[in-house]
């Protein structure tokens, strides 16, 4: 049972890691982007061009994974994202889900169809034995302490710097922030690039669980937009909390009760909001 | 005013009188509808399946008893929909005069109306349910039945000393026909079920599902996945120490397609399936089938997919010879029932009664030879029927 346990925290973590960027961009931008998975799967496919083509180590392939979609993030801000903020919430989300089928076209002609297959360095493969009953898998662990540190610099970011500070402020209210003279506009354009660079990280690390292949910001939709969802925008505890819950429960779910176990993380969503519609740690943000 | 008509009427007749004498002299092109998932989770199979079609064009001409044969190929992404939608334009807008392909068992229901109604012979190359043949009189099946390709596993694993499995299945048709034929053939040589699960087909998370397994403590687990799935399961049962522990894993051929087998690593050595076909086959007509396909597809090693294309235009190129160039439904299936002839996998027959494939099948082990994976034969059941009791 704490081998199931472990397995959901370490999944809930990659939730959580994927998810954020969206939470932020999406509670101070106020901007439906649905196209948040596609930046997960360019680090992705970066990541299997560079392992697998390139032979370039794992760990150098992972700051990669986060910079080039960061960077592809900051420019389709500011070329395209940047137009549409006052938009109609539809139009959002036709542009991204636009965006999101020309990724998948793009991806699915340069790599192929097939789930992409890498092979970790050999230290993180297979199992830590703890005690019986109780196995860790190495690269699981790995995972874990990772997307701590992220989540502890996140943390220290926001709230022990001048950037993380102004950050809030355009969150809590954005035309006052704006009066005081904080850039507002600079500020949503490097945070979109560190949301998208977070995504790509989270899928660079993910080929080894999830599975990469040319629909996986489809497929993986849901999960992002569940856990900020229930997690509340705009904060980084709300989407961690729901984060490791959902992990928890879909790993446990289809652990113990199979047949239904994929249904299991709809249903807690849908128990959570009922209890708490905006979310666990959500603000009404002001605009 | 008049002028002008007789002009365009002049020029219509000098278009019109340029494309007859084409029309008339030549026989009819014969028109092949394929319908195949190109793009999507089961693209591996559309790409293995048309490049053998077109190896089998490219090596045999494409002119068969007077007529020239015209693939048309539509990529229905797996959406049974789209392939209904795809299976009339064809009949009726194009007049295909036989439908193929057919990745997936829904796709293949959605057109076997179409088919009944145009009487237009259908060819499955892919799908592997049992029950597909039965949905129309015009059905033929070139590729295989999951019973045919269980079966024999079940029966080694019983004689050889496996007591307990955990069974793993994707929750689709092949994925249930597989393991109700495992259950029943495995219990009724005298072995014991420990339990079983069934992962969804969308996004297939196979974690929680082999550990589960793990936990069971079973001799051996069985697993039956979408082709190109493989890896996945293969990447949890590495991790997850599940060979360090005793456990075997076996099942049908579809987990270690050829297709991905090499790049399944080392985790995937000493796994036992049964199946209709392996690349390392040593038969001449395999050596060269997997020589011309390595050749004309580079870096792609063909699959059990393949033959199911490759065979199925033999099927019609052997037909069609025998009735002279008519692919008029009831005449089709008549020529087409009990033909036998040699595939790269070995003997193939087209069962006279359920229009369905006998074939034989092989046991096999993955083993690293000349420094790649293959999925090597030793041992060889002639003859298995579709409904595999042999």
């Amino acid at each position: 049972m704490l081998t199931v346990l472990f397995d959901g925290i370490a999944s809930g973590a990659l939730l959580f890691l994927l998810a954020i960027g969206l939470s932020i961009t999406l509670g101070i931008m106020n901007f439906t982007n649905l196209a948040h998975g596609a930046f997960a799967m360019l680090g992705g496919y970066l990541t299997v061009v560079m392992l697998n083509r390139w032979g370039i180590s794992f760990f150098y392939c992972l700051p990669v994974a986060f910079l080039a979609p960061a960077l592809a993030g900051v420019i389709l801000e500011r070329a395209f994202y940047s137009r549409l903020y006052d938009a109609d919430p539809l139009d959002q989300v036709l542009f991204t889900i636009g965006l999101v089928f020309a990724s998948i076209a793009t991806a699915s002609y340069l790599m192929g169809a097939q789930h992409q297959i890498i092979q970790v360095p050999h230290f993180l493969q297979g199992q830590i034995h703890v005690f019986s009953g109780f196995d860790m898998g190495t690269y699981r662990l790995f995972l874990l302490a990772f997307c701590g540190v992220i989540t502890l610099l996140l943390h220290l970011v926001l709230m022990r710097t001048r950037f993380g500070s102004r950050l809030r402020a355009a969150v809590d209210n954005g035309r006052i922030a704006r009066g005081l003279g904080i850039n507002v506009n600079r500020l949503f354009a490097v945070t979109f690039g560190v949301g998208s660079g977070l995504a790509g990280l989270a899928g660079a690390l993910g080929i080894e669980i999830l599975n990469l292949d040319p629909v996986f910001p489809v497929k993986f939709l849901v999960y992002f937009l569940i856990v900020v969802a229930v997690g509340g925008t705009g904060t980084v505890g709300g989407p961690l909390a729901a984060a490791l819950i959902l992990g928890i429960f879909d790993v446990a779910g289809k652990y113990y009760v199979s047949q239904i176990g994929a249904f299991v993380i709809y249903a807690v969503m849908v128990a959570m909001l009922i209890w708490r519609p905006q979310g666990l740690f959500g603000k009404k943000a002001v605009r | 005013m008049i002028a002008r008509i007789s002009l365009i009427a002049l020029v219509v007749a000098v278009v019109f009188g340029a494309c007859m004498p084409a029309t008339v002299f030549a026989q009819t092109p014969l028109k092949v509808g394929l319908i195949l998932p190109m793009t999507g989770p089961m693209a591996s199979t559309g790409k293995q399946v048309v490049a053998a079609v077109k190896l089998y064009v490219a090596e045999h001409g494409d002119v068969v008893a007077g007529r020239k044969i015209e693939v048309l190929l539509r990529d229905d992404a797996n959406a049974a929909e789209t392939t209904k939608r795809y299976a009339q334009e064809l009949v009726t807008n194009d007049h295909a005069e036989i439908l193929a392909g057919f990745g997936l068992t829904p796709l293949a229901f959605a057109a076997a109306p179409i088919a009944t109604a145009a009487k237009v012979p259908m060819i499955i190359m892919s799908a592997g349910t049992f029950v597909i043949p039965q949905k129309s009189p015009y059905i033929i099946r070139t590729s295989f039945t999951l019973p045919q390709n269980t079966a024999p596993i079940a029966v080694w694993a019983a004689k050889h000393g496996i007591k307990k499995v955990f069974t793993l299945v994707a929750d689709y048709a092949p994925g249930i026909d597989s393991e109700t034929t495992f259950k029943a053939v495995f219990t009724a040589n005298g072995g014991q079920i420990v339990g079983e699960a069934r992962v969804p087909v969308q996004n297939p998370d196979y974690a929680p599902f082999v550990q589960k397994a793990k936990d069971s403590k079973p001799d051996a687990l069985f697993i039956f996945v979408p082709s190109g799935e493989g890896a996945a399961v293969m990447k949890q049962y590495a991790e997850r120490g599940l060979a360090k522990a005793g456990i075997k894993l076996i099942g049908p051929g579809d987990v270690t397609d050829d297709d991905i087998l090499d790049s399944m690593g080392d985790a995937a050595i000493g796994t036992i399936t049964s199946m209709d076909y392996s690349a390392a086959h040593a038969s001449p007509e395999n050596k060269a089938y997997v020589a011309a396909f390595e050749k004309a597809n580079p870096g792609m090693r063909p699959n059990f997919m393949s033959v199911g294309g490759w065979d199925g235009m033999a099927l019609i190129y052997e037909v069609l010879k025998k009735t002279n160039g008519s692919a008029e439904g009831d005449k089709f299936l008549a020529a087409a029932k009990g033909l036998s002839w040699m595939s790269p996998r070995g003997k193939i027959t087209i069962d006279p009664n359920t229009r369905d494939i006998i074939q034989d099948e092989y046991i096999r082990e993955v083993k690293r030879v000349n420094g790649h994976l293959w999925n090597v034969e030793f041992d060889h059941l002639p003859a298995v029927p579709p409904d595999g009791k042999f």
